[in-house]
């Protein structure tokens, strides 16, 4: 039963991880109908960038652990953000009225082009960090000696991952660019009617994904303590699945699938192969759309003739 | 475009306009390389990360981009809109579409006498061979997306099972590669339909993402099944094929023992390259013939439009089914080839970059062009080749000709269809007129 706690928290930790990288899946997928290829890669590059910014603010003489998480994850925001923007601006935009696939491959061409640009720019060996938040609380102590543990990490990722997702579900619902971003998934042509820029909004679409990606690869910086490279592939592709999983278009079903392949993983890790892990994530996104199509919190798509 | 040739140039923009943009480049690439470009970590021999910075690569990079922007603004000017109807003289067009007409019978006699005109250059057979391979496999995917219209990204997962189907079969009971060719299709095959299956209610990027995964179970799959596979070690020791029951060898059973010739590796490569191209031409045939049959026409009709398609009685699921079973099949065939002529295989050789690769090629090609898969797999894989050197700028080159090559011809290098049926005259039209299915 411990043991089953303890995977219960490390699951939802690395399900909040994932759930904010399905967001920008989902947003994109809901305003363009594309899938973003790139946006695993642009979480990478979030987690490359959280690094940076830690070595020189420590190299700096900066001690006050607080004061450089903040100015790590607002520099994180601010230069994937712009990340984001430019992949959209150079690789999307020109193809916005295309046909359906020419987006889609140059999505993957410029989800390569991002793995292969770190790798060139900072090498291919992976950058491990020494941790940088230790400590934790023991929150249950069972009989055989097995401690159920909550370590301070763990607390930061899940607080961040809320208070991020209440300041987004804000700016949907209460703002003017939320509600712009709102009326472009329903129908572009209207809202273009109506006097929405459907550009700009499509563009910040763009940045809110790419900054929320930031801020998973800053945590999972934090959490696993290392990057490389190649860790957005697989990241990305388990992100679409729990966008797919919680019903694509969706914002609380992409935080819910998040949460459900997070917790999928770690259990199947712990119970059964740690090998096969990532073929459980993959068996169950393809479960999910044989017997759900349109995910769990998605709406029905209507078939138009 | 309405707007006549002198309007456009009048409202061209001046000098400050391009300097202006030029800036606003530079200042973005500087704050996106700041970082990334600007300082470089590395782990050090104890473990612990360092740093050092590079501001000259960085200045050099943004006065690239910030040069790039303004010649990348007049080249624009002095082209034009990229989407203005441009009027081709007659005796051009007619000239085109003469050469256009040639291509294919000079490229089909060219390939088979590569091997006699290069005979003594080893590096243009090898390349041929690998090219004729991603033809071929261009070729097949063809059937699920060009024809088809299902969007298939993890073909290689059909590679995959070829290979190591002919691997396990060769080196565990012996069969020859004549045997196991067309059990490694028939295997593959199979997968084809296992796949298709779960996948036949899903639609478009549901699809996509369902056969990425797809690919990725199976490579997973082949590297923790260790007992089987090999695990990440491959396979090897893979047997060469025969002509007949006779090995290309030096030995006294050998061919050239038997024809009385001096012998030479090159035989084998010579040989390795007709079985690619006899299997290439193969598929070519199978396809073309296919689309007359009932079932190539029900594949284009299901492209057009899945909902016309069932209305009109076409039974959907085993139209989706043989178009998968089809394409695997040879991408099996393919599979089993590779393994029997890199005598090893890892399954390193199986990863989604294989799958986009072989995507790319027929997107280029122009989506169920025969033609363009074979104009794009010559691009891409001798592109390919010319980057050998710099090894690690060749997926960064490779996956912005991708993004730039989607820019500039989204519909790929043959961006025409002739229709297969037609009434009274065959006439070939644009593929922008083409609805694209969501099947």
């Amino acid at each position: 039963m411990d043991y089953f706690a303890q995977q219960l928290i490390n699951g939802l930790v690395l399900g909040s991880i994932y759930g904010l990288i399905a967001i920008g899946y989902t947003m994109v997928y809901g305003i363009v109908g594309m899938i973003n290829f790139a946006h695993g890669d642009i979480f990478m590059i979030g987690g490359f960038i959280s690094l940076i910014t830690f070595l020189i603010l420590v190299s700096f003489g900066l001690t006050a652990i607080p004061l450089i998480l903040l100015i790590v994850l607002l520099v994180s925001m601010a230069i994937t953000a712009l990340y984001g923007w430019t992949v959209e601006r150079i690789a999307y935009r020109p193809l916005r009225h295309s046909f359906r696939l020419a987006p889609m491959l140059s999505a993957i061409g410029m989800s390569f082009v991002l793995t292969n640009y770190s790798q060139v720019a900072q090498g291919a060996r992976v950058k491990p960090v020494p941790p940088i938040i230790t400590g934790g609380h023991t929150l249950h102590e069972g009989p055989e000696g097995f401690v159920v543990q909550l370590s301070n990490v763990q607390i930061i990722v899940v607080i961040t991952t809320i208070v991020l997702l209440a300041l987004f579900t804000w700016l949907v619902s209460r703002t003017r660019l939320g509600r712009d971003m709102r009326a472009c998934e329903q129908d572009q042509t209207m809202a273009a009617l109506l006097g929405v820029d459907v550009d700009r909004t499509i563009s910040m679409t763009f940045v809110i994904g790419a900054a929320l990606a930031a801020v998973a690869g800053m945590m999972y910086l934090l959490y696993y303590g290392l990057v490389d490279f190649f860790m957005g592939f697989v990241a990305g592709i388990k992100a679409f699945t729990a966008a797919v999983l919680g019903g694509i278009g969706s914002l609380p079903g992409a935080m819910l699938g998040g949460l459900l392949i997070g917790l999928i993983e770690t259990l199947w890790s712990a119970y059964f192969s740690v090998e096969y892990k990532d073929v459980a994530a993959f068996s169950i996104l393809i479960v999910v759309l044989i017997f759900l199509p349109t995910g769990l919190l998605g709406r029905p798509e209507v078939e138009k003739v | 475009m309405s707007a006549s040739p002198a309007a456009q140039t009048s409202r061209a923009p001046g000098a400050a306009f391009i300097f202006k943009k030029a800036l606003i480049s530079a200042l973005v690439a500087l704050v996106l390389f700041s970082l990334m470009i600007g300082v470089r970590t590395e782990a050090g021999s104890d473990g612990q990360l360092t740093y050092w910075t590079r501001f000259g690569d960085l200045a050099a990079m943004v006065a690239a981009v910030f040069g790039g922007s303004i010649v990348i603004e007049l080249l624009r000017q002095w082209w034009g809109p990229v989407d203005t109807v441009r009027v081709v003289p007659a005796p051009v067009k007619s000239a085109l579409s003469l050469a256009g007409r040639l291509v294919a019978p000079v490229l089909l006699v060219f390939a088979f006498l590569v091997p006699v005109l290069f005979y003594d250059e080893r590096y243009i057979l090898d390349l041929g061979i690998l090219v004729l391979t991603y033809v071929m496999l261009g070729w097949g995917l063809n059937v699920v997306v060009g024809l088809a219209g299902l969007l298939d990204l993890g073909y290689v997962a059909f590679y995959a099972v070829g290979a190591y189907s002919y691997a396990l079969l060769a080196t565990n009971f012996g069969l020859s590669f004549w045997v196991c060719l067309p059990l490694a299709g028939i295997l593959a095959a199979f997968w084809g339909v296992l796949l298709g299956f779960p996948v036949l209610r899903l639609r478009g990027d549901y699809l996509a993402i369902v056969t990425l995964a797809f690919g990725e179970i199976i490579r997973l799959v082949i590297i923790n099944w260790q007992d089987l596979t090999g695990g990440p070690n491959g396979v090897t020791g893979i047997p060469r094929p025969t002509l007949f029951g006779i090995p290309l060898s030096a030995g006294d059973d050998g061919l050239a023992a038997m024809l009385g010739i001096e012998y030479s590796p090159t035989h084998r490569i010579v040989f390795l390259f007709y079985i690619i191209l006899a299997l290439a031409l193969l598929t070519n045939w199978v396809t073309i013939r296919l689309r007359r049959l009932p079932i190539g026409r029900a594949w284009e009709a299901l492209r057009e439009d899945e909902v016309a398609c069932r209305a009109l009685g076409i039974n959907t699921t085993t139209t989706k089914l043989t178009a998968f079973a089809t394409g695997a099949m040879f991408g099996g065939f393919a599979g089993a080839f590779f393994a029997t002529r890199q005598g090893f295989i890892s399954p390193e050789s199986f990863t989604f970059q294989e799958s986009a690769l072989v995507l790319a090629i027929v997107v280029l090609g122009g989506m169920g062009s025969q033609l363009g898969v074979v104009l794009a797999a010559l691009a891409m894989i001798g592109g390919f080749e010319l980057f050998r050197g710099l090894d690690q700028y060749r997926m960064l080159v490779f996956g912005m000709a991708m993004v730039l090559l989607m820019i500039w011809r989204p519909r790929g290098l043959i961006g025409h269809r002739a229709p297969t049926v037609f009434l009274e005259r065959k006439e070939a039209i644009s593929s922008d007129l083409v609805k694209e299915g969501h099947g």
